[in-house]
């Protein structure tokens, strides 16, 4: 079973964001694989290590930098990658269909993907890649099992958790605490750099959305900080909790 | 193209508040106002939309809606919107809300703005602001496309009262059995008599300075006293002390209640990400140099095992 799992370099989520000239600024960001989606990249390790999964191959859509994120799944135990050339001002709709268009020529069992991303936080193109091809999706999971021609996983959802099962191939995005990702072994790091990576140019499609402006959240003034004894600074909050955030304490 | 749309977030009937602060968020855009619902013996939820400002309630009943499923929903919206043609459809920025938005938004070859928290919508135009770097930064983003689609984040809009006639459409049912593709075997509520994170007036959060389950149980105890939903920072979800499902932060929870009260959390950029537009914000931490003191309306620096217990016994009196 060949599995594809889609990745997005991301800025690290200790980053700062800064604009210039209007646009967030990546001058001096550490970049890395969107966490949501390294966690994809174990998942179909681990698929591969339990003789599930015959190849695992890792999709990335952006610039040249996003050959890092793919070398670092590569690293992981990946086998090879694709780099899809795209302008990183293509939105959702575009991205989706760029990645689409190669899942149908790699013609996958499964696609794995973070359910969001944290840069955008859009949630989108895993759902959308799925439309496209005409296939089921899962959002969210939190654990899987294959067996059957079936995909059966665990996800989170509004107000408790499912179960559900859906025909492969499918398109199956994932909550962070599916697994814990692997650190790249130097071994790992070494043979990354031999493994292929083709490199092809993204569908040309426009975008859905336009962005108009970014803008930074004012920064929060600090308040009032006490120090002392316990029960008089247990008093002053006390205080504030009731007569200036106005919150009711339950009997 | 008339009319926005408020597609109505409920499960067995229990239908979520970010409805009907969509619903009165909506009214403020000058067009028609419609509620729309799919489920099974829902019908008769449609006069509590018609409170807020709904002028009609499109409801679709039938057995294949009785619970979210991606297929049958979409198939069955898609042909309402090409049927009545709305300006613009809303989502809850919920799990089923951004799954059942983003696969419509694809099959309709649309553009989509995901949880968004401020909107501006007129006839053939759509501009939502959304939080992108989990709030660490904003984009002002358009919908180029119609009908104008989003998604919208719980606990940013006021709810109103706003009564309207609320009439009641039933559109024809064309989502059947064949539409569905997901099997859901089985959906485990949480048990808890607390509220969901997203959606609650009161967060307690717990970190590192909760040094283990003692600690978050104080956290806990501080919440139940106060209505609240129970969260943590990633150093307490790394721990094992809580499950990710309660994290705070940009791999987490993004949360803005009334009130939130950081226990033990040092305030990584990670965290503050996820709750700093929290109406208030209150923080308990031994170091005082702390980072979430920046942010804190107002901090205490202490020991939260000393300090929670005390003003437990305060906020009783």
């Amino acid at each position: 079973m060949k599995v594809l799992v889609c990745v997005k370099q991301t800025f690290d989520t200790e980053a700062k964001i800064e604009l210039k000239d209007g646009k967030i600024s990546d001058a001096g960001i550490n970049l890395i694989i969107n966490p949501y989606d390294e966690v994809a990249v174990e998942g179909a390790i681990q698929l591969k290590e339990k003789g599930i999964a015959s190849e695992v191959v890792v999709v990335s859509a952006g610039s040249d930098k996003a050959m890092d994120a793919i070398r670092t799944a590569l690293a992981m135990g990946a086998d090879r990658g694709i780099l899809i050339k795209q302008d990183t001002g293509a939105d959702e709709y575009a991205r989706a269909v760029a990645i689409a268009e190669v899942i149908r020529s790699e013609d996958p069992n499964l696609v794995l993907a973070g359910h969001v991303a944290a840069d955008d936080g859009s949630s989108q193109v895993p759902t959308r890649i799925a439309e496209i091809l005409g296939w089921p999706h899962i959002n969210v999971i939190t654990s899987l099992e294959i067996a059957d021609g079936k995909v059966r996983c665990s996800s989170e959802a509004d107000g408790g958790s499912q179960v559900t099962e859906v025909k492969l191939p499918a398109v199956i995005s994932c909550q962070v605490s599916w697994n814990e990702p692997r650190y790249p072994s130097m071994k790992g790091i070494m043979q990354a750099k031999k493994k292929p990576v083709a490199t092809v140019d993204a569908v040309a499609v426009e975008n859905k959305t336009r962005i108009i402006e970014y803008f930074l959240p004012q920064a929060k003034q600090a308040g009032v900080k006490v120090e002392g004894e316990p029960e008089e600074c247990a008093a002053k909050l006390a205080d504030f909790i009731k007569n200036t955030a106005k919150i009711e304490v339950k009997a | 193209m008339a009319g926005t749309w408020v597609f109505v977030e409920q499960r067995d009937g229990n239908v979520r508040k970010v409805t009907y602060e969509m619903i009165s968020e909506a009214k403020k855009f000058g067009d028609e106002v419609c509620a729309v619902i799919f489920g099974k013996g829902i019908e008769g939820l449609a006069p509590q939309f018609a409170k807020y400002g709904a002028d009609k309630v499109y409801v679709v009943e039938g057995d294949v809606f009785a619970q979210y499923n991606t297929g049958a929903f979409v198939a069955q919206m898609a042909a309402m919107i090409e049927e009545y043609k709305p300006n613009a459809v809303l989502f809850a920025h919920t799990f089923n809300g951004r799954d059942f938005a983003s696969r419509l938004a694809q099959k309709l070859n649309a553009g989509l703005a995901t949880d968004v928290i401020a909107a501006e919508i007129s006839a053939g135009k759509g501009v939502f602001t959304r939080a992108i770097y989990a709030g660490k930064a904003f984009a002002k983003v358009e919908v180029t496309t119609q009908p104008i689609l989003a998604t919208v984040r719980a606990g940013v809009f006021e709810v109103k009262e706003n009564p309207a006639a609320g009439e009641v459409i039933k559109p024809a049912v064309v989502a059947t059995q064949a539409n569905v593709y997901q099997n859901i075997i089985e959906f485990k509520p949480t048990v808890s008599a607390r509220p969901e994170l997203t959606e609650a007036d009161v967060v307690v959060s717990g970190g590192r300075g909760c040094k283990g389950p003692e600690g978050i149980k104080l956290v806990e105890q501080l919440a139940d006293l106060l209505g609240a939903a129970v969260g943590g920072s990633r150093a307490a979800i790394d721990s094992g002390w809580l499950g990710h499902e309660y994290q705070v932060g940009q791999t987490g929870k993004v949360v803005n209640p009334t009130l939130y009260i950081a226990c033990g959390i040092s305030g990584a950029i990670q965290h503050l990400a996820g709750m700093s537009s929290s109406k208030f914000i209150t923080a308990i931490n031994t170091d005082p140099e702390a980072p979430i003191f920046n942010v804190a309306d107002f901090g205490v620096v202490g020991d939260l095992f000393k300090v929670i217990p005390v003003l437990c016994e305060e906020l009783k009196k």
